[in-house]
């Protein structure tokens, strides 16, 4: 448990230490909310279901930085620790391995949710976001998202051969995700043949059921988006444990 | 039975039988057998590829054997590989520590992953890295870099340390303090199993050496001996401006040949009386000589005699 404290506490102090990944955990969606609210400001919209576009932008930019952190900093991070022998460096000592990743999976999570809060407080404190869900409800539906991209973070660093080749994959995977989603740019513009590639892309089910949690609509209503989100998490942890490496 | 291996382990901290590592179709370690001492500095040498770094591994338990039997403290190294990581130390060959991270930082996480829960403070200072302690891992030199990874590799007070090519990449400065702080290491008791392709190296520091080749086994004894099985020709040259006849050293026991080329004189002789018995006859017949050097046979020759080829670097 020290073990695990102390890896935990001293690999969110690296993970402060990394300005580009810090960006796009922290500052990216933050920008990306203010810069079209002084656009569109935040009145309700019919298309929006009566509701303005930071109401429907925060929920979906949660999406966002979860791919930030589960498809670009996780498989380059453990692409690039592996590489470099850091992950050697920690097999020599009697540090369990499964306390390790527990403890990294633990430091991207609560980095993504350090995220989320500052979009949040942005959008409440700057733009009178409206919010009729149940805060416990979105955290709960955030941790599924979250640790369901997160194992395929891993497993793009499993398999892809250098940490060069994981950044790739990563943004390669992750741009289309955030454009094709709903993370960007609501569905409700996007045209019907977008709309109908989106349904495969795992992240469209994050926005959807968060946006979902946001309006205070029930679990029952967000079955498919659940069920859907569950089996990424077990598909994608069964993939990723099979497949991780320390060498 | 466990009351004979604990006895065995007394003397004996790792005893390796047979051992042999293939690679697909490379055989990197081919029937090798070893045993090193407690409290002794054991040295493998050899070009790169030869099987140091897989032996060495092995021996961590990061290798899985595919013939022969390995104890290491007694343990199976794979199977025990938990009770291993608690009473070994470990020094890689290529390991890293995160860019970002501070001295300090390193030795306060790495300590935490031991029960003992280490003093690494007082290692901190024992290494001369007090100055450095808030500096990032990414900015110290080589040979910082290098005694913050043995100072990681003692936090648990190890009784076994090993050092997978320790000095390779420092300037000749740092290599031999590295030196002196290996033979601090075996004063404080402990054992130590390096590799290196450094012949002078594995002379100066090792008390026994292994040289491997082909991932086998060539030679294992202490330096001197190993020198002296050679039986290689010790030379004794000194300048002199007088002419004198050359031939009168002849007669000085263990003495082959001599050379003389301008005012420089070569004598080759084998034995320890060498040296004593040229100066004194030097003297004798009273010959003004003046930097008088002696050249013995080194590790190099031996490798160079066993193997019949230069270390490749």
């Amino acid at each position: 448990m020290r073990a695990f404290g102390k890896l935990t506490f001293t690999q969110i102090k690296l993970y402060l230490r990394e300005p580009i990944a810090l960006f796009f955990t922290l500052a990216y969606a933050p920008l990306m909310l203010v810069l079209f609210a002084s656009i569109y400001g935040n009145e309700p919209l019919e298309m929006f279901g009566g509701r303005g576009t930071v109401d429907v932008s925060v929920p979906a930019y949660i999406g966002l930085i979860i791919i930030s952190v589960g498809l670009m900093s996780i498989p380059i991070a453990t692409a690039s620790s592996r590489e470099s022998g850091v992950l050697r460096r920690f097999r020599v000592t009697p540090l369990s391995p499964a306390i390790y990743l527990a403890s990294d999976v633990a430091v991207y999570f609560l980095m993504t949710l350090l995220g989320v809060v500052l979009l949040v407080l942005v959008g409440t404190f700057g733009y009178h976001m409206r919010f009729d869900g149940n805060w416990l409800s979105v955290l709960a539906g955030f941790s599924l998202s979250a640790l369901a991209i997160f194992t395929f973070g891993y497993l793009i660093a499993s398999l892809a051969p250098t940490a060069r080749i994981a950044q790739t994959v990563g943004m390669v995977i992750a741009f289309p995700m955030m454009f094709l989603s709903g993370a960007t740019i609501p569905l409700a513009i996007l045209p019907e043949g977008v709309r109908a590639v989106s349904k495969f892309l795992p992240i469209t089910h994050v926005v959807t059921l968060m946006q979902g949690l946001w309006k205070g609509n029930a679990w029952s209503s967000l079955g498919s988006e659940v069920i859907v989100l569950v089996c990424v998490l077990v598909v994608g942890l069964v993939l990723a444990a099979r497949t991780f490496r320390w060498e | 039975m466990i009351q004979s291996n604990a006895s065995n382990s007394e003397g004996t901290v790792v005893r390796a039988e047979n051992m042999r590592k293939t690679y697909g179709k490379t055989t990197a370690v081919d029937d090798v057998s070893f045993e090193i001492r407690r409290g002794e500095i054991f040295g493998m040498v050899g070009p790169n590829g030869a099987g140091k770094t897989t032996t060495i591994e092995c021996c961590e338990g990061l290798r899985r054997l595919d013939g022969g039997t390995l104890r290491v403290l007694g343990l199976d190294p794979q199977a025990d590989v938990v009770a291993l990581r608690k009473r070994t130390g470990v020094q890689l060959q290529s390991a890293a520590l995160p860019p970002r991270i501070k001295v300090w930082e390193a030795l306060d996480l790495f300590a935490s992953f031991y029960p003992s829960g280490s003093d690494w403070k007082t290692l901190m200072e024992r290494l001369g890295l007090v100055e450095k302690r808030n500096a990032y891992v990414s900015n110290l030199s080589g040979g910082q870099k290098q005694r913050l990874f043995i100072a990681l590799s003692l936090l648990n007070d190890p009784e076994l340390v090993f050092l997978d090519e320790l000095t390779t990449g420092l300037d000749p400065q740092a290599r031999r303090a590295m030196w002196d702080l290996v033979r601090d290491i075996r004063d404080k008791g402990k054992t130590v199993f390096l590799t290196t392709h450094f012949m002078e190296e594995a002379e100066r520091l090792c008390d026994r050496v292994a040289i491997l080749d082909h991932g086998r086994i060539i030679a294992l004894d202490t330096p001197p001996n190993l020198i002296r099985s050679l039986n290689a020709e010790n030379r004794v040259a000194f300048i002199t401006e007088e002419s004198f006849p050359a031939d009168s050293l002849k007669a000085v026991p263990g003495v082959t040949r001599v050379e003389t080329a301008a005012d420089r004189v070569v004598v080759y002789g084998r034995g320890d009386a060498l040296v004593g018995g040229v100066v004194a006859a030097l003297g004798a017949k009273g010959i003004p000589f003046r930097d008088l050097r002696t050249e013995q046979a080194t590790l190099d020759d031996v490798f160079l005699t066993l193997t019949g080829r230069e270390l490749r670097d």
